[in-house]
């Protein structure tokens, strides 16, 4: 197991590097950082002085390193709009992008998995149909619609919940029911999928050779073998919500930082834009290093094989 | 022979699974039965009723296959009347089942030690700690040496033949009196055929259970087997003891797949095996006649029209066709049993 982590850390330090240098490029080759900030009527000196005041003249892999050197040093720059500090801009959001994340892949989760499990068991029946049709509404209702129609609902009509903020937990419950909903429907799948799989296996009919209780057999033998693939899947799941809530964000209007990088984006704010895209690579790889261990640890095929 | 000494007895067991196509008469009639310490055979080709035949007693049928029987007993029990709960207390438990690929019988994800205790624990026998006392004891009969260190590896770390062992360790695990085992040796290379049917035998004679040998190798049956049952198209064809059968097999069908086997010194070398032309026929729908008549080289009009009974030549020993016991036997003596293949 130690091996396996230590191979997987390995692994996934140079998958950061790669992604620092392709995030890094990106924004280098959108267009002439200069002249963007310099403004629409500035001629070529003023384009120039703005170069070297932010040290874009110099040779791509000078900036890099002096980039990627005071990153590791935790300082990421400043704004260009508003002058604050990258860093604290993003600590100070990433709060409630990380809380309507977690609690919208729990809830994903928490409805997908034993109503997948519930499918698989009583394959064409009328609770199968039930929870294919509830993944069908899930995939098929654009949740930026389904948003709306909430607030609508629930917060103007029936006035039960507030519409936009971050500041109680009940703020996030509207995100949380639309996020939630949206990502059920993959996980849902998946497992029904993986349990209709493993209930045809050999092993499964061992262990109902030995007389072992149904419930027993159907979450102890085949749920083990099923949810490896929804771990994976959740990882990317939360990589996506962390990074993808942007609309969400903008709806509900949380404070998170979706939200930033839309406003960063619309402003040029190049040092926030490029921070958060980068972060949310990096986010990624710790996401998917944890689902590694996670199945390695479920899977000693993995582990030791 | 007092009831004390008969394990199972099937009579009329009929298995009918839906498909698309129709009704699938997988298994009709057949009628069974296993003492203890004794060795049942059952032959047949691929497709021919005996694995459902093993899961239907074992109650293990896939849910659109519907089970009939007139009688079905396990050590004096009815297992007609039981509910689903009360039979799977039996299972793993009074009667045991070792399945054909070891490779895909175990579950990847737990420990060997896992696996074989959890169904002593199932069934009440004992807590964890004797589970695995009883375990290793059973691991070290079936031959494994280092039984303890092998309780707490993962199957894929073990051989196929070892797998074995541990299935076999583990349908013993609470000593049922009744084991079927499923092609238990066509999935291993022949080398740990031979150890495996050795350890089954000798087993067989310490802990006295029931055993059903499915299989399709006939060297496999005459090694092990008291009595054989032939099955044909999900129907017995013929029944005796191993001696019966093999000396004088009566039911063209089993004289046909004895002439498959290679006999040193009596099998040519540039001769070709005898080998059964044909398949076997779908079993959707209304079935009447012989099943075999389409590949038999006896066949005639009446085989098509009734339904053919089972002769009874003396209790235990019978055959399906409508030939005389004796005009059988004249078959074989003329070597008309299957045309070879040239």
């Amino acid at each position: 197991m130690l091996n396996f982590v230590i191979h997987r850390i390995y692994v996934s330090i140079l998958v950061a590097i790669t992604v620092s240098v392709i995030g890094f490029s990106l924004l280098r080759i959108s267009g002439d950082l200069a002249a963007e900030l310099a403004g629409e009527d500035a001629s070529t000196e003023e384009i120039a002085e703005v170069a070297k005041a932010y040290g874009l003249d110099r040779p791509f892999h000078v900036q890099y390193f002096d980039w990627a050197g005071k990153a590791l040093s935790g300082d990421l720059g400043r704004s260009l709009f508003t002058n604050e500090l990258v860093v604290e801009l993003i600590t100070d959001r990433i709060g409630v992008t990380f809380k309507l994340a977690i609690y919208s892949l729990i809830l994903g989760l928490l409805l997908a998995v034993p109503l997948g499990v519930l499918a698989s068991t009583r394959p064409n029946t009328w609770i199968d149909r039930m929870a294919l049709g509830l993944a069908v509404f899930g995939q098929a209702i654009p949740n930026f619609w389904l948003a709306l129609i909430m607030i609508l609902f629930f917060g103007v009509t029936l006035r039960w919940l507030p519409i936009s903020g971050s500041e109680t937990e009940w703020h996030f419950v509207m995100p949380t029911l639309t996020l939630g909903l949206t990502v059920m429907p993959q996980f849902m799948r998946l497992t029904r999928t993986g349990m209709l799989d493993v209930l045809d296996s050999d092993f499964i009919r061992t262990a109902r050779a030995k007389g072992l209780n149904p419930i027993r057999v159907l979450f102890k033998h085949a749920l083990r073998n099923a949810i490896l693939p929804v771990i994976s899947l959740a990882a990317v799941v939360f990589g996506f919500l962390l990074g993808g809530s942007v609309i969400m964000e903008s709806i509900f209007a949380l404070n998170g930082v979706g939200f930033l990088a839309f406003e960063s984006i619309q402003r040029q704010d190049f040092p926030v834009v490029q921070s958060i895209v980068v972060m949310l690579s990096f986010i990624y790889i710790l996401l998917t290093f944890l689902s590694d261990v996670i199945n390695a640890q479920l899977d000693p095929r993995i582990r030791l094989g | 022979m007092t009831d004390d000494s008969r394990v199972l007895e099937a009579k009329n067991l009929s298995v009918e699974i839906e498909v698309p196509a129709g009704i699938l008469h997988a298994v009709t009639n057949v009628t069974l039965h296993v003492d203890k310490g004794e060795t049942l055979g059952i032959v047949g080709e691929s497709g021919c009723g005996k694995s459902i035949t093993s899961l239907a007693i074992m109650n293990l049928l896939p849910s659109k296959a519907t089970r009939t029987a007139s009688k079905l007993q396990l050590e004096g029990k009815d297992l007609l009347s039981l509910s689903e709960r009360e039979l799977a207390s039996l299972r793993g438990n009074s009667m045991g089942m070792i399945f054909q690929d070891p490779m895909t019988s175990l579950n990847p994800v737990y420990r060997i030690g896992e696996q074989l205790e959890e169904v002593y624990i199932q069934h009440g026998k004992g807590n964890r700690k004797e589970a695995r006392e009883r375990a290793a004891y059973l691991l070290d009969k079936v031959g494994i040496i280092a039984p303890r260190e092998r309780l707490s590896q993962y199957p894929h770390q073990l051989s196929g033949g070892l797998r074995q062992r541990m299935m076999i360790a583990m349908t013993l695990m609470c000593e049922p009196s009744l084991v079927i085992a499923d092609e238990p040796t066509t999935a291993l290379d022949v080398t740990m055929q031979a150890q495996t049917l050795n350890l089954l035998s000798s087993l067989q004679d310490e802990f006295k259970m029931g055993l059903i040998l499915i299989t399709h190798d006939l060297g496999v049956v005459a090694r092990m087997a008291d009595r054989v049952l032939v099955m044909y198209a999900g129907k017995a064809v013929e029944t005796g003891t191993s001696q019966q059968v093999f000396d004088h097999p009566t039911h063209p069908y089993t004289q046909g797949l004895i002439q498959c086997i290679p006999v040193p010194g009596k099998t040519s070398n540039d001769g070709r095996l005898g080998s059964i032309k044909g398949m076997v026929p779908a079993l959707i729908g209304d079935l009447r006649g012989c099943m075999f008549r389409n590949r038999c080289a006896y066949v005639s009009e009446k085989c098509h029209a009734s339904e053919i009974q089972f002769n009874q030549i003396s209790p235990g020993r019978g055959y399906r066709c409508l030939l005389e016991a004796n005009e059988c036997a004249d078959n074989l003596e003329g070597n008309l049993g299957t045309e070879i293949v040239q």
